[in-house]
C-alpha cells in the first residue's frame, strides 16, 4: 500500500507536466480543429530558453520559467501566423501535414544550431531535497512542479471563465461564424489561444528539464505524443478533460514503470489511446455529437 | 479492331521499355561501371518507390491519412529475415512471408482503426506503428533493440526491379478497377459513397491491407540488402519520410509518388553528410507545398504513355 501511494505521488508531478502540455493541445484543437503536432517542439524550445536563461543569465528558476513562457508565447503566435493561418480554409489533413512539417523543422533547426547532444540542466538551478513524510519520500522538485502547474491551471481557468478574452475564446470554439457576426476578432482570439497554449508548454518544458535533468532537441516528441493521448483521454477540446487526462497518464505511466516493464512505458500510452479511440472516441468528458451531412 | 490493336501495341511498348531499362542497368552493374554509392542509392530508390506507391494507395487514393507505414515495413523486414536467416528458406519464400506478415498486421490494425476519421486515424496509426517498434525492441528472439545483423545479401537489381514493377502494376490495376472507383469515391466523399451503397469499411481495409503488404515487400528487400535491421530504423520518422514523398508527389497520383520518391532519394544521397540540413529541407518542402499547393506537385494527374505521345506529336 505504501509503495502504491509512493508511485501515485511520483505520478502526480509527471501528470502535472502532461496536463500542462495537454492543455495547449486541447485549446488549439478546440478553436481551430487542428492537432498541433509542433506543440511538443514548442515545449522543447521552452526548455532551451529556460536552460540558457539559467546557465547564461544565471536567473532564478521561476524567472527562467517566465522568460520561457514569454518567449514561447511570441513564438507560438509567429508559427500560427506563418504556417497555420494560410491554411485556415484548407482541408484538415493539409493543416495536419503542415503541423508535422513545423514539428520537424523545429527539431532539426535546433539540432543544426545547438547540436543534437544532451545538455544537463544546471544542478544549481534547483537543489533537490527529499523529505520523508509517513514513510513516503517526497522530493521538493515534485512539490515545485505540482504546485506551479496547479497555479498555472487556476490562472488558465480564470482567464477562460472570467475574462472577456476567455469568453471570446469559448465563443470562437463554439461557432466561429457566429462569433464573427458578434464582432469578435477571430484572428486575434486564435493568436491569444496559441500564445496561452505555448506559454503553458514552455512552463512544462522547464519542468521536464527539472524532472529529467537533461534536455535535447528531440525531447518534445514523446512527451508531446503522450500529452496528446492525455488530451484525447479527457476529450479533446475540453479544458478540464485535458487536466484529468494528463494526471491519469502520468500516474499510469509511473505505475507501468514501477510494477511492469519500463520499456513498455511508451507502448502503454499508445495502447490507451487506441482503446479510447475505439471505445469512446470523444474521451471521458466528451459528449456524442451526431454527424451532419 | 483499332482499339484492340492499340491496346496490344501499347502493352508491347510498355514491356519493351521495361526490358530495355532493366537490361541497361543490369549491364551497367554487371560491367562494374556503377560504383557502390550509386548502387546503394539505386536500391534505396527502388525501395522508396515501393513504399511511396503503396502509401499513396492509402493516403492519396483512399484519403485515409496513415502515419504507421514504417511499422508494416518493419514487420515485413523482420518476418522475411527470420524466415531466410533462422529457417534458411529461399529468398522468395522470405519475401512472400514478409508480405503476408505485413498484410496480416495491416488487417489487424486496419479493422479497428479505420472506423476513425482524419486526424484521429493519423494518430492511431502512428500509435500502432510505434507499438510495433516497441514490441520488436522487447522480443529477444529477434535481437531486441540491437536487431538482427549478418543477414545474407540477397536483394539485387533483378529482385528490386521486379518488385517495383509488380507493385506499380498491381496498385495501378486496383485503382483502375471498380475497386479503385469505390476507393476514390471514399476519398471524395465518404458519406455520399456510403449512401450510394459502397461498403466503405471493406474498401478502406482492402486498401490498407494491400498498402501494408507492399510495405512489407519493401521491408524484406531492405533487410536483405543492408545486412542489418533494427527496430530504431522503422520509427515514425521513417513513416514521415514516406509521407513526404506521397504529399510532395500529389495525393492521388502514382507517377507523382514515383517521381517524388526518386527525387527524395537523390536529395537524401546528396545531403548524406548533413542529416540535419536534409531534415530541415524536408520540413520546409512539407510546409511550403501544403501552403502553396496542397494537392501536391502532380495533383491527381498521371504521366502516361499518352502524355509522351501528346508531347511527341505536339498536341495539347
Amino acid at each position: 500500500m505504501l509503495e502504491l501511494t509512493q508511485q501515485l505521488i511520483n505520478g502526480l508531478s509527471l501528470g502535472a507536466i502532461y496536463a500542462l502540455i495537454a492543455l495547449g493541445y486541447t485549446m488549439v484543437y478546440g478553436i481551430i480543429k487542428l492537432i498541433n503536432f509542433a506543440h511538443g517542439e514548442i515545449m522543447m524550445v521552452g526548455a532551451y530558453v529556460g536552460f540558457f536563461s539559467i546557465s547564461i543569465l544565471g536567473t532564478h528558476i521561476i524567472v527562467a520559467m517566465l522568460f520561457a513562457m514569454i518567449a514561447c508565447a511570441i513564438f507560438g503566435v509567429i508559427i500560427e501566423k506563418i504556417a497555420y493561418r494560410p491554411l485556415r480554409s484548407a482541408t484538415r489533413i493539409a493543416a495536419l501535414i503542415t503541423a508535422i512539417g513545423v514539428s520537424l523543422l523545429l527539431q532539426y533547426t535546433t539540432i543544426f544550431f545547438l547540436t543534437p547532444q544532451q545538455r544537463i540542466f544546471p544542478a544549481t538551478a534547483f537543489v533537490t531535497q527529499d523529505y520523508v513524510v509517513w514513510g513516503l519520500s517526497i522530493s521538493n522538485k515534485d512539490i515545485f512542479i505540482f504546485i506551479s502547474a496547479i497555479i498555472l491551471m487556476i490562472i488558465l481557468q480564470y482567464i477562460i471563465r472570467r475574462t472577456k478574452t476567455g469568453k471570446a475564446m469559448r465563443a470562437v470554439s463554439l461557432d466561429r461564424d457566429a462569433a464573427v457576426l458578434m464582432g469578435i476578432s477571430v484572428d486575434r482570439t486564435i493568436s491569444i489561444t496559441f500564445a496561452i497554449g505555448s506559454a503553458l508548454a514552455a512552463a512544462a518544458g522547464v519542468m521536464v528539464g527539472i524532472y529529467y535533468n537533461t534536455i535535447n532537441p528531440l525531447m518534445g516528441i514523446i512527451p508531446g505524443l503522450k500529452a496528446f493521448v492525455a488530451a484525447v483521454l479527457g476529450g479533446i477540446g475540453i479544458v478540464p478533460g485535458a487536466m484529468v487526462g494528463g494526471f491519469l497518464m502520468g500516474i499510469l505511466e509511473t505505475l507501468v514503470s514501477g510494477y511492469g516493464n519500463s520499456l513498455y512505458r511508451d507502448a502503454v500510452a499508445f495502447g490507451v489511446l487506441i482503446l479510447i479511440l475505439i471505445i469512446k472516441p470523444t474521451g471521458l468528458f466528451g459528449k456524442n455529437t451526431g454527424e451532419k451531412v | 479492331m483499332k482499339i484492340f490493336n492499340n491496346k496490344i501495341s501499347q502493352f508491347i511498348m510498355r514491356v519493351l521499355v521495361l526490358v530495355l531499362i532493366f537490361t541497361i542497368v543490369q549491364y551497367l552493374i554487371a560491367s562494374g561501371s556503377v560504383s557502390r554509392f550509386y548502387e546503394i542509392s539505386l536500391t534505396s530508390m527502388c525501395i522508396n518507390v515501393i513504399l511511396a506507391v503503396s502509401l499513396s494507395l492509402i493516403n492519396g487514393f483512399t484519403g485515409q491519412l496513415s502515419l504507421g507505414h514504417a511499422g508494416f515495413m518493419a514487420v515485413g523486414a523482420y518476418v522475411s529475415v527470420v524466415l531466410t536467416n533462422y529457417y534458411e528458406l529461399p529468398f522468395i519464400v522470405g519475401l512472400l512471408g514478409g508480405c503476408l506478415g505485413a498484410a496480416i498486421a495491416g488487417f489487424i490494425i486496419g479493422v479497428p482503426t479505420l472506423r476513425l476519421k482524419g486526424d484521429y486515424l493519423a494518430i492511431a496509426t502512428l500509435g500502432f506503428g510505434e507499438i510495433i517498434r516497441v514490441l520488436l525492441q522487447n522480443i529477444d528472439y529477434v535481437g531486441g533493440p540491437a536487431g538482427i545483423s549478418g543477414i545474407a545479401k540477397m536483394t539485387n537489381w533483378a529482385w528490386l526491379f521486379g518488385s517495383v514493377v509488380l507493385t506499380i502494376v498491381v496498385i495501378q490495376n486496383i485503382i483502375n478497377s471498380s475497386y479503385g472507383r469505390a476507393i476514390i469515391s471514399i476519398r471524395e466523399d465518404e458519406i455520399a459513397s456510403e449512401v450510394m451503397g459502397v461498403n466503405t469499411t471493406n474498401y478502406k481495409v482492402l486498401a490498407f491491407v494491400v498498402g501494408a503488404m507492399f510495405a512489407g515487400l519493401a521491408g524484406g528487400l531492405y533487410g536483405h540488402y543492408f545486412y542489418i535491421i533494427k527496430p530504431e530504423t522503422f520509427n515514425f520518422l521513417k513513416s514521415f519520410d514516406i509521407l513526404v514523398m506521397v504529399v510532395l508527389g500529389g495525393l492521388g497520383s502514382t507517377t507523382g509518388a514515383i517521381i517524388a520518391a526518386v527525387f527524395i532519394t537523390v536529395l537524401t544521397a546528396a545531403l548524406q553528410a548533413y542529416p540535419a540540413v536534409r531534415m530541415i529541407i524536408y520540413a520546409l518542402i512539407l510546409i511550403i507545398v501544403m501552403i502553396y499547393r496542397p494537392q501536391g506537385l502532380m495533383g491527381n494527374k498521371e504521366i502516361t504513355m499518352k502524355t509522351f505521345g501528346r508531347i511527341w506529336s505536339g498536341r495539347k
